[in-house]
Protein backbone atom coordinates (compact mmCIF):
# COMPACT_ATOMS: atom_id res chain seq x y z
CA UNK A 1 0.00 0.00 0.00
CA UNK A 2 1.33 3.30 -0.85
CA UNK A 3 1.62 6.42 1.65
CA UNK A 4 -1.21 8.84 0.65
CA UNK A 5 -0.79 11.02 4.52
CA UNK A 6 2.73 12.19 5.97
CA UNK A 7 3.17 15.06 8.99
CA UNK A 8 6.39 15.79 9.43
CA UNK A 9 7.74 17.38 12.95
CA UNK A 10 4.21 18.86 12.82
CA UNK A 11 3.29 21.13 15.95
CA UNK A 12 0.90 23.34 17.04
CA UNK A 13 0.80 25.89 20.04
CA UNK A 14 -1.68 28.43 21.78
CA UNK A 15 0.44 30.66 23.10
CA UNK A 16 2.64 28.80 25.18
CA UNK A 17 0.98 25.54 25.46
CA UNK A 18 2.04 23.26 23.23
CA UNK A 19 -1.21 21.25 21.34
CA UNK A 20 1.09 19.20 19.14
CA UNK A 21 4.62 18.15 19.10
CA UNK A 22 6.82 16.40 16.56
CA UNK A 23 3.62 14.71 15.36
CA UNK A 24 5.04 12.18 12.66
CA UNK A 25 2.69 9.91 11.53
CA UNK A 26 2.24 8.10 7.86
CA UNK A 27 -1.41 6.65 6.83
CA UNK A 28 -1.48 4.23 3.76
CA UNK A 29 -4.08 3.80 1.21
CA UNK A 30 -6.95 1.68 2.64
CA UNK A 31 -5.80 1.81 6.01
CA UNK A 32 -7.72 1.86 9.01
CA UNK A 33 -6.08 3.39 12.09
CA UNK A 34 -7.20 3.78 15.55
CA UNK A 35 -6.02 6.77 17.74
CA UNK A 36 -5.89 6.79 20.91
CA UNK A 37 -5.36 9.39 23.78
CA UNK A 38 -6.40 11.21 27.06
CA UNK A 39 -8.48 14.75 26.83
CA UNK A 40 -6.38 17.24 25.64
CA UNK A 41 -3.74 14.58 23.90
CA UNK A 42 -4.30 16.04 20.58
CA UNK A 43 -5.81 13.94 18.45
CA UNK A 44 -8.39 16.27 17.35
CA UNK A 45 -5.92 19.22 17.08
CA UNK A 46 -4.17 16.84 14.76
CA UNK A 47 -7.30 16.09 12.81
CA UNK A 48 -7.80 20.37 12.38
CA UNK A 49 -4.59 20.66 11.53
CA UNK A 50 -4.84 18.08 8.42
CA UNK A 51 -8.23 18.66 7.53
CA UNK A 52 -7.12 22.87 7.60
CA UNK A 53 -9.54 24.29 10.50
CA UNK A 54 -5.99 24.78 11.84
CA UNK A 55 -2.97 26.19 10.72
CA UNK A 56 0.43 24.28 12.55
CA UNK A 57 2.73 26.46 13.71
CA UNK A 58 5.36 24.46 12.36
CA UNK A 59 6.21 21.06 10.06
CA UNK A 60 4.95 19.82 7.13
CA UNK A 61 1.64 17.54 5.93
CA UNK A 62 2.21 15.71 2.79
CA UNK A 63 -0.73 14.76 1.24
CA UNK A 64 0.35 12.83 -2.15
CA UNK A 65 3.40 14.10 -2.26
CA UNK A 66 2.21 17.76 -1.65
CA UNK A 67 2.69 20.13 1.33
CA UNK A 68 -1.32 20.74 1.82
CA UNK A 69 -0.43 23.44 4.93
CA UNK A 70 -2.39 26.64 4.45
CA UNK A 71 -4.93 25.19 2.11
CA UNK A 72 -8.77 26.18 3.10
CA UNK A 73 -10.88 23.49 4.82
CA UNK A 74 -12.67 23.18 1.47
CA UNK A 75 -9.77 22.80 -0.64
CA UNK A 76 -8.49 19.98 1.41
CA UNK A 77 -12.01 18.26 1.25
CA UNK A 78 -11.75 18.58 -2.64
CA UNK A 79 -8.34 16.97 -2.79
CA UNK A 80 -9.76 13.40 -0.72
CA UNK A 81 -9.81 14.19 2.86
CA UNK A 82 -12.85 14.21 4.67
CA UNK A 83 -14.23 13.96 8.03
CA UNK A 84 -16.51 13.34 10.93
CA UNK A 85 -17.61 15.10 13.88
CA UNK A 86 -17.35 14.37 17.79
CA UNK A 87 -20.45 16.62 18.08
CA UNK A 88 -22.35 15.46 14.87
CA UNK A 89 -22.06 18.83 12.17
CA UNK A 90 -25.14 18.68 10.37
CA UNK A 91 -28.16 20.46 9.16
CA UNK A 92 -30.26 19.93 12.07
CA UNK A 93 -33.93 21.34 10.58
CA UNK A 94 -33.86 19.43 7.42
CA UNK A 95 -34.37 15.55 6.99
CA UNK A 96 -31.78 13.26 6.60
CA UNK A 97 -32.17 12.74 3.12
CA UNK A 98 -32.03 16.45 2.69
CA UNK A 99 -28.63 16.64 4.30
CA UNK A 100 -27.69 13.48 2.18
CA UNK A 101 -28.87 15.96 -1.10
CA UNK A 102 -27.24 18.90 -0.04
CA UNK A 103 -23.82 16.80 0.79
CA UNK A 104 -24.31 15.29 -2.88
CA UNK A 105 -24.69 18.16 -4.45
CA UNK A 106 -21.73 20.08 -2.89
CA UNK A 107 -19.31 17.15 -3.95
CA UNK A 108 -20.44 17.26 -7.56
CA UNK A 109 -19.88 20.95 -8.10
CA UNK A 110 -16.33 22.05 -8.87
CA UNK A 111 -17.50 26.09 -9.41
CA UNK A 112 -21.27 27.38 -8.36
CA UNK A 113 -23.38 26.46 -10.56
CA UNK A 114 -26.66 28.97 -10.11
CA UNK A 115 -29.57 28.29 -12.36
CA UNK A 116 -29.06 24.42 -13.05
CA UNK A 117 -31.34 21.91 -11.11
CA UNK A 118 -29.71 20.76 -8.38
CA UNK A 119 -31.36 17.52 -7.57
CA UNK A 120 -33.07 15.06 -9.85
CA UNK A 121 -34.28 11.32 -9.44
CA UNK A 122 -30.99 9.87 -9.33
CA UNK A 123 -29.52 11.76 -6.70
CA UNK A 124 -32.27 11.19 -4.53
CA UNK A 125 -31.71 7.28 -5.41
CA UNK A 126 -27.86 8.06 -5.00
CA UNK A 127 -28.30 9.34 -1.57
CA UNK A 128 -30.91 6.49 -0.30
CA UNK A 129 -28.76 4.04 -1.49
CA UNK A 130 -25.88 5.57 0.56
CA UNK A 131 -27.90 5.82 3.80
CA UNK A 132 -28.79 2.51 3.21
CA UNK A 133 -25.48 1.42 3.02
CA UNK A 134 -25.26 3.04 6.43
CA UNK A 135 -27.98 0.60 7.58
CA UNK A 136 -30.34 3.84 8.06
CA UNK A 137 -31.99 4.18 5.42
CA UNK A 138 -35.50 4.03 7.55
CA UNK A 139 -34.92 7.46 8.52
CA UNK A 140 -34.32 9.30 5.22
CA UNK A 141 -37.47 11.79 6.18
CA UNK A 142 -37.12 12.63 9.50
CA UNK A 143 -35.92 15.78 10.33
CA UNK A 144 -32.31 15.48 12.07
CA UNK A 145 -33.22 17.20 14.82
CA UNK A 146 -35.93 14.56 15.97
CA UNK A 147 -33.26 11.64 15.88
CA UNK A 148 -31.28 9.90 18.39
CA UNK A 149 -27.62 10.47 18.82
CA UNK A 150 -26.63 7.38 17.08
CA UNK A 151 -28.32 7.67 13.59
CA UNK A 152 -26.74 11.39 13.40
CA UNK A 153 -23.32 10.42 13.92
CA UNK A 154 -23.93 8.01 11.14
CA UNK A 155 -25.81 10.75 8.84
CA UNK A 156 -22.63 12.75 9.99
CA UNK A 157 -20.13 9.98 8.74
CA UNK A 158 -22.02 9.58 5.80
CA UNK A 159 -22.07 12.95 4.54
CA UNK A 160 -18.35 13.09 4.93
CA UNK A 161 -18.68 9.98 2.35
CA UNK A 162 -20.16 11.50 -0.35
CA UNK A 163 -17.13 12.89 -1.98
CA UNK A 164 -15.79 9.46 -1.48
CA UNK A 165 -12.29 10.04 -0.52
CA UNK A 166 -9.31 8.88 0.13
CA UNK A 167 -8.70 9.64 3.47
CA UNK A 168 -11.40 9.95 6.14
CA UNK A 169 -10.99 10.92 9.36
CA UNK A 170 -13.79 9.86 12.36
CA UNK A 171 -13.62 11.51 15.73
CA UNK A 172 -14.87 9.96 18.11
CA UNK A 173 -17.32 7.77 16.25
CA UNK A 174 -19.32 5.78 18.94
CA UNK A 175 -18.93 8.76 21.26
CA UNK A 176 -22.96 9.35 22.52
CA UNK A 177 -23.43 5.44 21.37
CA UNK A 178 -24.85 3.72 24.07
CA UNK A 179 -22.35 1.10 25.29
CA UNK A 180 -23.85 -2.26 24.22
CA UNK A 181 -24.56 -0.98 20.92
CA UNK A 182 -21.18 0.39 20.44
CA UNK A 183 -19.71 -2.89 18.96
CA UNK A 184 -22.41 -3.24 15.84
CA UNK A 185 -22.49 0.43 15.60
CA UNK A 186 -18.51 0.00 14.52
CA UNK A 187 -19.58 -2.89 12.52
CA UNK A 188 -21.88 -1.02 10.51
CA UNK A 189 -19.49 1.43 10.11
CA UNK A 190 -16.60 -0.14 9.09
CA UNK A 191 -18.23 -2.45 6.47
CA UNK A 192 -19.73 0.65 5.08
CA UNK A 193 -16.22 1.83 4.04
CA UNK A 194 -14.77 -1.50 3.37
CA UNK A 195 -16.73 -0.97 0.27
CA UNK A 196 -14.35 1.66 -0.94
CA UNK A 197 -10.70 2.37 -1.05
CA UNK A 198 -11.08 4.90 2.03
CA UNK A 199 -8.05 4.67 4.45
CA UNK A 200 -9.54 5.72 7.99
CA UNK A 201 -8.37 7.03 11.06
CA UNK A 202 -10.29 6.86 14.05
CA UNK A 203 -10.43 8.67 17.14
CA UNK A 204 -11.44 6.59 19.80
CA UNK A 205 -11.74 6.13 23.91
CA UNK A 206 -12.70 2.63 23.62
CA UNK A 207 -10.08 0.12 23.31
CA UNK A 208 -11.92 -2.70 22.47
CA UNK A 209 -13.38 -0.86 19.89
CA UNK A 210 -9.93 0.28 18.57
CA UNK A 211 -8.30 -3.59 19.27
CA UNK A 212 -11.44 -4.79 17.44
CA UNK A 213 -11.26 -2.31 14.19
CA UNK A 214 -7.81 -1.17 13.85
CA UNK A 215 -5.11 -3.42 13.40
CA UNK A 216 -2.61 -0.35 13.86
CA UNK A 217 -2.52 2.04 16.51
CA UNK A 218 -1.69 5.57 17.34
CA UNK A 219 -1.19 7.19 21.53
CA UNK A 220 -0.91 10.83 21.64
CA UNK A 221 0.13 12.02 25.13
CA UNK A 222 0.05 15.77 25.51
CA UNK A 223 0.61 16.44 21.96
CA UNK A 224 3.04 14.01 21.18
CA UNK A 225 3.61 10.62 19.79
CA UNK A 226 4.09 7.99 22.68
CA UNK A 227 3.57 5.25 20.53
CA UNK A 228 2.50 3.80 17.04
CA UNK A 229 2.53 0.41 15.63
CA UNK A 230 0.41 -2.68 15.60
CA UNK A 231 -2.55 -2.38 18.03
CA UNK A 232 -1.80 -5.37 20.30
CA UNK A 233 1.88 -3.91 20.85
CA UNK A 234 0.90 -0.36 21.46
CA UNK A 235 -1.52 -1.12 23.85
CA UNK A 236 0.20 -3.34 26.09
CA UNK A 237 3.38 -0.43 26.00
CA UNK A 238 4.28 0.21 29.56
CA UNK A 239 4.22 4.31 28.87
CA UNK A 240 0.89 3.97 26.94
CA UNK A 241 -1.28 1.82 30.20
CA UNK A 242 0.40 4.22 32.60
CA UNK A 243 -0.43 7.70 30.41
CA UNK A 244 -3.28 7.03 28.49
CA UNK A 245 -5.56 3.40 29.73
CA UNK A 246 -4.40 3.98 33.10
CA UNK A 247 -5.23 7.74 33.30
CA UNK A 248 -6.30 7.13 36.85
CA UNK A 249 -2.50 7.07 37.71
CA UNK A 250 0.01 9.75 38.15
CA UNK A 251 1.15 12.10 35.78
CA UNK A 252 4.04 13.79 37.04
CA UNK A 253 6.94 12.98 34.71
CA UNK A 254 6.66 13.43 30.77
CA UNK A 255 7.47 10.56 29.10
CA UNK A 256 10.00 10.07 26.07
CA UNK A 257 8.47 8.91 22.74
CA UNK A 258 8.81 4.96 22.39
CA UNK A 259 8.32 3.98 18.80
CA UNK A 260 7.19 0.66 18.37
CA UNK A 261 7.58 -0.88 14.95
CA UNK A 262 4.72 0.14 12.36
CA UNK A 263 3.66 -2.40 10.68
CA UNK A 264 1.52 -1.85 7.33
CA UNK A 265 -1.64 -3.52 6.83
CA UNK B 1 -40.68 22.78 -22.48
CA UNK B 2 -43.29 22.08 -19.86
CA UNK B 3 -40.79 18.68 -18.43
CA UNK B 4 -37.92 21.29 -17.47
CA UNK B 5 -40.54 23.49 -15.80
CA UNK B 6 -40.93 22.93 -12.05
CA UNK B 7 -45.04 23.23 -10.89
CA UNK B 8 -44.09 26.84 -9.30
CA UNK B 9 -42.89 28.00 -12.56
CA UNK B 10 -45.39 26.43 -14.66
CA UNK B 11 -47.97 28.28 -12.41
CA UNK B 12 -45.95 31.32 -12.61
CA UNK B 13 -45.62 31.53 -16.59
CA UNK B 14 -49.83 30.21 -16.66
CA UNK B 15 -50.52 33.85 -14.14
CA UNK B 16 -48.72 35.33 -16.70
CA UNK B 17 -51.67 36.58 -19.22
CA UNK B 18 -54.30 36.83 -16.18
CA UNK B 19 -51.74 39.24 -14.75
CA UNK B 20 -52.21 41.15 -17.63
CA UNK B 21 -55.87 40.88 -18.09
CA UNK B 22 -55.80 41.97 -14.89
CA UNK B 23 -55.39 45.42 -16.40
CA UNK B 24 -58.24 44.98 -18.76
CA UNK B 25 -61.26 44.01 -16.15
CA UNK B 26 -60.15 45.51 -12.95
CA UNK B 27 -60.40 48.63 -11.73
CA UNK B 28 -57.21 51.30 -12.30
CA UNK B 29 -56.93 51.56 -8.66
CA UNK B 30 -55.91 48.01 -7.89
CA UNK B 31 -54.40 47.42 -11.34
CA UNK B 32 -52.05 50.22 -10.35
CA UNK B 33 -51.29 48.71 -6.87
CA UNK B 34 -50.86 45.14 -8.49
CA UNK B 35 -48.37 47.07 -10.91
CA UNK B 36 -46.08 48.82 -8.00
CA UNK B 37 -46.32 45.78 -5.89
CA UNK B 38 -44.24 43.92 -8.97
CA UNK B 39 -41.71 46.35 -8.31
CA UNK B 40 -41.64 46.25 -4.52
CA UNK B 41 -42.41 42.89 -4.70
CA UNK B 42 -39.13 42.31 -6.46
CA UNK B 43 -37.37 43.87 -3.94
CA UNK B 44 -38.84 41.24 -1.03
CA UNK B 45 -37.61 38.66 -3.80
CA UNK B 46 -34.42 39.87 -2.90
CA UNK B 47 -34.76 39.55 0.57
CA UNK B 48 -36.41 36.56 0.70
CA UNK B 49 -33.25 35.11 -0.76
CA UNK B 50 -31.39 36.65 1.22
CA UNK B 51 -33.36 35.07 4.48
CA UNK B 52 -32.95 31.26 2.58
CA UNK B 53 -29.03 31.72 3.80
CA UNK B 54 -30.09 33.20 7.05
CA UNK B 55 -28.99 36.53 6.45
CA UNK B 56 -31.35 39.61 6.88
CA UNK B 57 -31.04 42.84 5.16
CA UNK B 58 -32.07 45.47 6.52
CA UNK B 59 -30.92 47.93 3.78
CA UNK B 60 -32.21 46.26 0.45
CA UNK B 61 -33.90 49.68 -0.33
CA UNK B 62 -30.40 50.13 -1.23
CA UNK B 63 -30.56 48.54 -4.59
CA UNK B 64 -34.35 49.65 -4.78
CA UNK B 65 -33.08 52.88 -4.95
CA UNK B 66 -30.25 51.96 -7.31
CA UNK B 67 -32.20 51.21 -9.79
CA UNK B 68 -34.67 53.54 -9.86
CA UNK B 69 -31.70 56.50 -10.01
CA UNK B 70 -29.77 54.58 -12.49
CA UNK B 71 -32.74 55.28 -14.51
CA UNK B 72 -33.38 58.73 -13.72
CA UNK B 73 -29.65 59.41 -13.99
CA UNK B 74 -29.76 58.18 -17.39
CA UNK B 75 -33.20 59.57 -18.31
CA UNK B 76 -32.00 63.44 -16.58
CA UNK B 77 -29.08 63.87 -17.67
CA UNK B 78 -28.56 61.69 -21.33
CA UNK B 79 -31.70 62.09 -22.66
CA UNK B 80 -32.65 57.88 -22.45
CA UNK B 81 -36.55 57.14 -22.22
CA UNK B 82 -35.79 53.31 -23.80
CA UNK B 83 -37.63 50.87 -21.39
CA UNK B 84 -34.59 48.28 -21.75
CA UNK B 85 -31.82 50.56 -21.74
CA UNK B 86 -33.64 51.98 -18.42
CA UNK B 87 -33.88 48.95 -16.85
CA UNK B 88 -30.31 47.58 -18.28
CA UNK B 89 -29.06 50.60 -16.43
CA UNK B 90 -30.19 49.48 -13.27
CA UNK B 91 -28.86 46.50 -13.81
CA UNK B 92 -25.16 47.53 -14.64
CA UNK B 93 -25.57 49.44 -11.25
CA UNK B 94 -26.55 47.00 -8.97
CA UNK B 95 -24.15 45.08 -10.40
CA UNK B 96 -21.27 46.87 -10.47
CA UNK B 97 -21.81 47.84 -6.39
CA UNK B 98 -23.51 44.90 -5.36
CA UNK B 99 -20.13 43.03 -6.58
CA UNK B 100 -17.80 45.50 -5.10
CA UNK B 101 -19.79 45.38 -1.12
CA UNK B 102 -20.22 41.71 -1.10
CA UNK B 103 -16.49 41.24 -1.12
CA UNK B 104 -17.39 43.35 2.66
CA UNK B 105 -20.99 41.93 3.12
CA UNK B 106 -19.94 37.97 2.44
CA UNK B 107 -17.77 37.86 5.76
CA UNK B 108 -20.54 39.10 8.07
CA UNK B 109 -23.52 36.80 9.45
CA UNK B 110 -26.94 37.36 11.81
CA UNK B 111 -27.01 41.24 13.24
CA UNK B 112 -23.58 42.16 11.64
CA UNK B 113 -24.95 41.32 8.08
CA UNK B 114 -28.47 42.86 8.98
CA UNK B 115 -26.34 46.29 10.56
CA UNK B 116 -24.12 46.21 7.89
CA UNK B 117 -26.51 46.01 4.86
CA UNK B 118 -28.57 49.08 6.71
CA UNK B 119 -25.43 51.38 7.24
CA UNK B 120 -24.60 50.98 3.58
CA UNK B 121 -27.95 51.82 2.69
CA UNK B 122 -28.43 55.03 4.57
CA UNK B 123 -24.82 55.97 3.34
CA UNK B 124 -26.58 56.17 0.14
CA UNK B 125 -29.53 58.21 1.74
CA UNK B 126 -27.62 60.70 2.91
CA UNK B 127 -25.62 61.33 0.00
CA UNK B 128 -29.09 61.24 -1.87
CA UNK B 129 -30.76 63.45 0.61
CA UNK B 130 -28.16 66.21 0.63
CA UNK B 131 -27.53 66.60 -3.15
CA UNK B 132 -29.18 69.10 -4.98
CA UNK B 133 -28.92 67.98 -8.41
CA UNK B 134 -30.99 65.58 -7.68
CA UNK B 135 -33.78 67.16 -6.32
CA UNK B 136 -32.36 66.66 -2.20
CA UNK B 137 -34.93 64.81 -0.58
CA UNK B 138 -37.40 65.86 -2.91
CA UNK B 139 -36.13 63.85 -5.68
CA UNK B 140 -36.87 63.78 -9.27
CA UNK B 141 -39.21 63.52 -12.12
CA UNK B 142 -38.86 60.14 -14.87
CA UNK B 143 -40.34 60.97 -18.43
CA UNK B 144 -43.17 58.22 -19.57
CA UNK B 145 -40.87 55.59 -21.81
CA UNK B 146 -40.43 54.66 -25.10
CA UNK B 147 -40.25 51.27 -26.71
CA UNK B 148 -37.17 50.47 -29.00
CA UNK B 149 -38.06 53.98 -30.58
CA UNK B 150 -41.83 53.15 -29.95
CA UNK B 151 -43.17 56.26 -27.62
CA UNK B 152 -46.88 55.28 -26.86
CA UNK B 153 -48.94 57.81 -24.67
CA UNK B 154 -51.93 58.04 -22.33
CA UNK B 155 -53.42 54.52 -21.91
CA UNK B 156 -51.69 52.64 -24.27
CA UNK B 157 -48.33 53.84 -22.68
CA UNK B 158 -50.02 52.89 -19.33
CA UNK B 159 -50.86 49.00 -20.63
CA UNK B 160 -47.75 48.52 -22.33
CA UNK B 161 -45.54 49.70 -18.87
CA UNK B 162 -48.04 47.22 -17.13
CA UNK B 163 -47.45 44.05 -19.05
CA UNK B 164 -44.18 44.59 -19.40
CA UNK B 165 -43.49 44.91 -15.96
CA UNK B 166 -45.59 41.48 -15.79
CA UNK B 167 -43.36 40.18 -17.95
CA UNK B 168 -39.78 41.12 -16.45
CA UNK B 169 -41.68 40.35 -12.80
CA UNK B 170 -42.78 36.76 -13.53
CA UNK B 171 -39.49 36.02 -15.23
CA UNK B 172 -37.08 37.59 -12.59
CA UNK B 173 -39.33 34.85 -10.85
CA UNK B 174 -38.70 32.19 -12.36
CA UNK B 175 -34.95 32.72 -12.54
CA UNK B 176 -34.68 33.17 -8.95
CA UNK B 177 -36.91 29.80 -8.33
CA UNK B 178 -34.42 28.10 -10.55
CA UNK B 179 -31.65 29.56 -8.21
CA UNK B 180 -32.86 28.36 -4.97
CA UNK B 181 -33.75 24.72 -6.76
CA UNK B 182 -30.13 24.78 -7.97
CA UNK B 183 -26.91 23.76 -6.23
CA UNK B 184 -25.62 27.33 -5.05
CA UNK B 185 -29.63 27.61 -3.45
CA UNK B 186 -29.33 24.90 -1.76
CA UNK B 187 -25.58 25.80 -0.46
CA UNK B 188 -27.79 28.69 0.87
CA UNK B 189 -30.14 26.25 2.59
CA UNK B 190 -27.35 24.63 4.48
CA UNK B 191 -25.32 28.06 4.90
CA UNK B 192 -28.08 29.14 7.44
CA UNK B 193 -28.09 25.64 8.93
CA UNK B 194 -24.53 24.89 9.49
CA UNK B 195 -21.90 26.93 7.96
CA UNK B 196 -18.65 24.89 8.91
CA UNK B 197 -20.00 21.54 7.57
CA UNK B 198 -20.48 23.68 4.53
CA UNK B 199 -17.04 24.28 4.20
CA UNK B 200 -15.86 20.83 5.30
CA UNK B 201 -18.60 19.51 2.82
CA UNK B 202 -16.14 21.01 0.10
CA UNK B 203 -17.69 24.60 -1.08
CA UNK B 204 -17.09 28.01 0.06
CA UNK B 205 -20.15 29.57 2.14
CA UNK B 206 -18.46 32.82 1.65
CA UNK B 207 -19.02 32.53 -1.76
CA UNK B 208 -22.62 31.57 -2.30
CA UNK B 209 -23.44 34.58 0.25
CA UNK B 210 -21.82 36.66 -2.40
CA UNK B 211 -23.76 35.48 -5.29
CA UNK B 212 -26.98 35.31 -3.24
CA UNK B 213 -25.91 39.29 -2.22
CA UNK B 214 -25.51 40.14 -6.11
CA UNK B 215 -28.53 38.34 -7.48
CA UNK B 216 -30.51 39.73 -4.88
CA UNK B 217 -29.29 43.50 -5.76
CA UNK B 218 -30.25 42.66 -9.45
CA UNK B 219 -33.59 42.40 -8.90
CA UNK B 220 -33.49 44.52 -6.35
CA UNK B 221 -32.41 47.14 -8.57
CA UNK B 222 -34.83 45.56 -11.52
CA UNK B 223 -38.02 46.03 -9.09
CA UNK B 224 -36.86 49.31 -8.55
CA UNK B 225 -36.76 50.59 -12.22
CA UNK B 226 -40.21 48.60 -12.42
CA UNK B 227 -41.28 50.91 -9.55
CA UNK B 228 -40.23 54.19 -10.91
CA UNK B 229 -41.22 54.10 -14.00
CA UNK B 230 -45.02 53.82 -14.01
CA UNK B 231 -44.70 56.50 -10.38
CA UNK B 232 -42.28 58.69 -12.85
CA UNK B 233 -40.34 59.56 -9.60
CA UNK B 234 -37.68 58.93 -7.46
CA UNK B 235 -36.65 60.53 -4.25
CA UNK B 236 -34.34 58.95 -1.24
CA UNK B 237 -37.24 57.71 0.29
CA UNK B 238 -36.28 54.38 -1.60
CA UNK B 239 -33.48 53.96 0.32
CA UNK B 240 -34.32 55.15 3.75
CA UNK B 241 -34.18 52.11 6.42
CA UNK B 242 -38.39 52.42 6.46
CA UNK B 243 -38.33 50.92 2.99
CA UNK B 244 -36.24 48.72 3.73
CA UNK B 245 -38.08 47.57 6.67
CA UNK B 246 -41.31 47.30 4.85
CA UNK B 247 -39.49 44.52 2.57
CA UNK B 248 -38.46 42.66 5.60
CA UNK B 249 -41.92 42.89 7.09
CA UNK B 250 -43.13 41.47 3.61
CA UNK B 251 -40.32 38.38 3.27
CA UNK B 252 -41.47 37.58 7.29
CA UNK B 253 -45.23 38.32 6.77
CA UNK B 254 -45.28 35.58 3.37
CA UNK B 255 -42.65 33.37 4.49
CA UNK B 256 -39.96 32.15 2.46
CA UNK B 257 -41.12 29.01 1.67
CA UNK B 258 -41.98 29.78 -1.74
CA UNK B 259 -40.89 32.72 -4.78
CA UNK B 260 -44.31 33.29 -5.24
CA UNK B 261 -44.77 34.61 -1.52
CA UNK B 262 -43.24 37.77 -1.45
CA UNK B 263 -45.27 39.01 -4.57
CA UNK B 264 -48.56 38.18 -3.15
CA UNK B 265 -47.37 39.27 0.53
CA UNK B 266 -46.66 42.62 -0.90
CA UNK B 267 -49.54 42.84 -2.85
CA UNK B 268 -51.59 41.92 0.41
CA UNK B 269 -49.59 44.42 2.35
CA UNK B 270 -50.34 46.79 -0.07
CA UNK B 271 -54.33 46.47 -0.28
CA UNK B 272 -54.17 46.18 3.87
CA UNK B 273 -52.18 49.57 4.18
CA UNK B 274 -55.00 51.45 2.24
CA UNK B 275 -57.80 49.71 4.02
CA UNK B 276 -55.99 50.52 7.95
CA UNK B 277 -55.33 54.12 6.46
CA UNK B 278 -59.07 54.69 5.37
CA UNK B 279 -60.80 53.33 8.71
CA UNK B 280 -57.92 54.47 10.95
CA UNK B 281 -55.73 57.33 9.18
CA UNK B 282 -53.61 58.27 12.56
CA UNK B 283 -53.39 54.88 13.95
CA UNK B 284 -53.04 52.76 10.86
CA UNK B 285 -49.38 51.74 11.69
CA UNK B 286 -50.86 49.44 14.81
CA UNK B 287 -53.27 47.59 12.32
CA UNK B 288 -50.23 46.50 10.77
CA UNK B 289 -48.23 45.65 13.85
CA UNK B 290 -51.12 43.90 14.67
CA UNK B 291 -51.05 41.64 11.40
CA UNK B 292 -47.65 41.25 11.97
CA UNK B 293 -47.81 40.14 15.50
CA UNK B 294 -50.44 37.70 14.57
CA UNK B 295 -48.41 36.34 11.80
CA UNK B 296 -45.42 35.94 14.00
CA UNK B 297 -47.43 33.90 16.53
CA UNK B 298 -49.89 31.66 14.55
CA UNK B 299 -47.70 31.56 11.47
CA UNK B 300 -44.43 31.45 12.13
CA UNK B 301 -43.30 30.39 8.69
CA UNK B 302 -45.57 33.07 7.11
CA UNK B 303 -48.72 33.19 4.95
CA UNK B 304 -47.24 30.61 2.61
CA UNK B 305 -47.07 27.74 5.03
CA UNK B 306 -51.33 27.85 4.85
CA UNK B 307 -50.49 26.24 1.56
CA UNK B 308 -47.54 24.60 2.13
CA UNK B 309 -48.52 21.92 3.86
CA UNK B 310 -47.04 20.54 7.41
CA UNK B 311 -43.89 18.08 6.94
CA UNK B 312 -42.90 15.18 8.22
CA UNK B 313 -41.87 15.24 11.84
CA UNK B 314 -41.53 11.97 12.01
CA UNK B 315 -40.57 12.12 16.00
CA UNK B 316 -41.42 8.67 16.99
CA UNK B 317 -39.60 6.97 14.10
CA UNK B 318 -35.81 6.38 16.58
CA UNK B 319 -37.47 3.98 18.70
CA UNK B 320 -34.91 1.16 17.63
CA UNK B 321 -32.05 3.59 16.72
CA UNK B 322 -28.88 3.55 18.32
CA UNK B 323 -29.20 5.95 21.56
CA UNK B 324 -27.37 8.06 23.34
CA UNK B 325 -25.35 6.30 25.64
CA UNK B 326 -24.93 9.32 28.43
Amino acid sequence: MTTILETRNLEMKFGAVYAARDVNISIASGEVLGVIGSNGAGKTTFVNMVTGYLTPTSGEIIYRGKNIIGKATRDITQLGICRSFQIPQLFPELSVIENMLIALTISKQDKPVLFKRAIDSALVDEARALLARFDIGQYADQEIQTLPQGVRKLVDIAMATVAEPDLLFLDEPTSGVSADEKMDFMRTLIAALKTTETAVLFIEHDMEIVEAFSPRCVAFYEGTILADGPTAEVLENEKVREFVIGSEMHRTARPETQEVEATPC
Amino acid sequence: MTKHLDRTELGLLIALPFLILVAFILPKWIVNYVHVSMGTGLVALGVMIQMRAGLVSFGQGLYFCVGGYAAGLMAKFLGVTDFFVLLASGIVAALILSSLLGFLLRRYREIFYAMLTLAVSMILFGLLSSTEELGSTDGFNLPTPSYLGWHPEGETSRLTLYTLTCCVAIGCAIVLNRFLKGPTGYVNEAIRENELRVEYLGTSARQAVHITYVLAATVSAIGGVLWALPLGHVDPEMTNWTTSGQFVFVSILSGTGNIVAPMIGTFILEIVRVYAVEISPNTWQMILGTMMLLTIIFLPKGLWSLFGGKKKSGKSAGADAPTAGE
